[in-house]
């Protein structure tokens, strides 16, 4: 959760100094130099690159021959601990607060907090903890769009999203931005934020022609002519990420997620032998993810 | 071309504030307190004694809840420090204004030159943004030091009032001016000239949603 909260993830570093030699708004290619000085600031100074530390919230995987000691109760407890830890020792902002009471615990964790949200993989004896630490109340939207909407609905629909959110910078962009496609309501959103948050720049669709979508996306998001804090400028989408999921025969839900300036994302994986490995790719999106049969049968996968 | 420097007392003269441009970049020096929500709430609904003298100590009101902690002996540790979206908080802000002389508001994403014209200017103040958003690490090197922190039993630590030092604190935006003019109003104007080319072609969607607007103009703020 440290390496999450100071360190930006490589992936997102190179996106962000790409943008940052192409934008000639002078207001923005200010913010977008000023971002990059504060990433090493962070850096050197071991402090939180933002102070708005977001929300902390855990993705597990586990490896189908992964077992872990006391159980899974045994596991949330040490991620939530891990989240109280955390939020005092690096330190983040104890933003978690009751919705109704605004009681604040002072660690991030309280009634559904930090999320814990599960995956699996086939193979392997190894648990992949995955820290994303999302900030922004902004910048997110979901509608419920029809097989007749069509991919101009979608881009419409993708469009209002930016617009609506990059103006001011409320969506702390550039960002890497994650459209979710169907699935049913709570889905569709889980889909569009693990699309954000999952995936790394420059990583793209296995469907060839969702991964076309993607980079005439981000070509798209970044013709509005808006940059950083929503000032002139010609970066806004450091990357766009699309997933999919089944949905109603009736219905093309759509969600558009914004991983804001400080995409902060973490991954330890720990072997069997207690071997622990750091890395910044979560690589959540493996074939088993996306699998459409019945049965998980690899090789019948591969040769379709 | 590259923005106009300013370094800025937290309890800005007059003629400080009269002189600063939409778009200048400013860095502060002096005192500077937190307070959103929580704070006007406590202060303006409740009627609790403000723990500061305003505007003498500070004219400089930061819509932010650090990165900090305060330590087992008393002594405070401040990481990353950046704003919250400060439009939510026009409710509180011109009654705080007039208790406090806060002259300076900083924060994110500004508020309405309706806002600035209405009790901004009237005030004497200006709205400052933080750049990025997110130079929370930048802003932390521009804290000397954490003078006081009050109401944390109260409000938490996330919405408790913290007065900090800053020695060269910034860089921070001017978004508002002595005319009441919005930079961010301004350059989405700019923007939306490109916005019916960048929408041409797409599709509205079958079913509306209730209330909503086609003008591409509209703010969510």
């Amino acid at each position: 959760m440290d390496k999450a909260a100071i360190e930006i993830p490589q992936d997102y570093l190179e996106g962000l100094k790409e943008a940052a030699r192409t934008e000639d708004g002078d207001l923005s290619s200010f913010v977008l130099k000023a971002m990059l000085e504060n990433y090493e600031a962070a850096k050197e100074d071991r402090r939180a690159m933002c102070g708005d530390t977001g929300v902390p919230r855990w993705f597990v995987k586990l490896g189908n021959e992964a077992r872990v000691q006391g159980g899974m109760v045994a596991l949330e407890a040490a991620l939530r601990r891990a989240t109280a830890n955390a939020t005092n020792g690096v330190p983040l902002r104890p933003n978690r607060v009751h919705p109704l009471w605004r009681t604040d615990h002072d660690n991030n964790v309280g009634i559904g907090a930090p999320e814990i949200e599960y995956g699996f993989e086939p193979e392997g004896e190894w648990i992949d903890l995955i820290t994303v630490h999302k900030g922004g109340l902004f910048g997110t939207d979901y509608r419920m769009l029809f097989p007749s909407d069509g991919v101009q609905g979608i881009k419409r629909f993708y469009l209002d999203s930016l617009m609506a959110f990059g103006k001011r910078g409320l969506a702390c962009q550039p960002a890497i931005i994650g459209i979710g496609l169907g699935g049913s309501k709570d889905i569709c959103m889980t889909l569009g934020k693990r699309a954000s948050t999952l995936r790394v720049v420059g990583s793209r669709n296995a469907d060839p022609r969702i991964a076309e979508m993607e980079d005439e996306f981000k070509a798209i998001g970044n013709s509005i002519g808006m940059g950083a804090m929503g000032f002139v400028g010609k970066n806004m989408v450091i990357d766009c990420n699309i997933e999919v999921g089944y949905c109603h025969t009736g219905g093309l839900p759509m969600s558009v997620h914004a991983f804001c300036l400080s995409s902060r994302r973490a991954v330890a994986r720990i072997h069997g032998d207690g071997r622990v490995e750091h890395r910044t790719d979560p690589d959540w999106f493996t074939p088993y993810q996306r699998r459409e049969t019945v049965d998980w049968e690899p090789q019948r996968e591969a040769a379709e | 071309m590259s923005p106009r420097e300013v370094r800025l007392s937290t309890t800005p003269s007059a003629q400080a504030i009269a002189d600063l441009r939409l778009g200048d970049v400013v860095y502060l020096d002096g005192l500077m307190y937190t307070a959103r929500e929580g704070v006007y709430m406590r202060a303006l609904e409740d009627k609790a004694n403000i723990p500061l003298e305003l505007p003498s100590q500070s004219a400089a009101n930061f819509h932010c809840s650090p990165a900090a902690r305060i330590n087992a002996d008393g002594s405070f540790d401040m990481g990353a420090v950046t704003a919250t979206a400060s439009f939510r908080f026009a409710k509180w802000l011109p009654e705080w204004m007039a208790k406090t002389g806060a002259r300076l508001i900083v924060g994110k994403g500004g508020m309405t030159s309706k806002d600035y014209r209405a009790y901004f200017v009237p005030n004497g103040a200006v709205y400052l943004s933080t750049v990025g958003y997110g130079t929370g690490a930048l802003l932390g090197r521009g804290v000397e030091r954490v003078e006081a922190v009050h109401w944390n039993e109260e409000l938490g630590l996330a919405q408790a009032m913290w007065v900090i030092r800053c020695n060269r604190m910034g860089p921070f935006i001017v978004a508002s001016d002595m005319n009441g003019d919005c930079l961010f109003e301004r350059e989405n104007a700019k923007i939306a000239e490109n916005v019916a080319r960048l929408y041409e072609g797409t599709r509205p969607a079958t079913m509306k949603r209730y209330g909503e607007s086609d003008d591409r103009t509209d703010e969510v703020i």
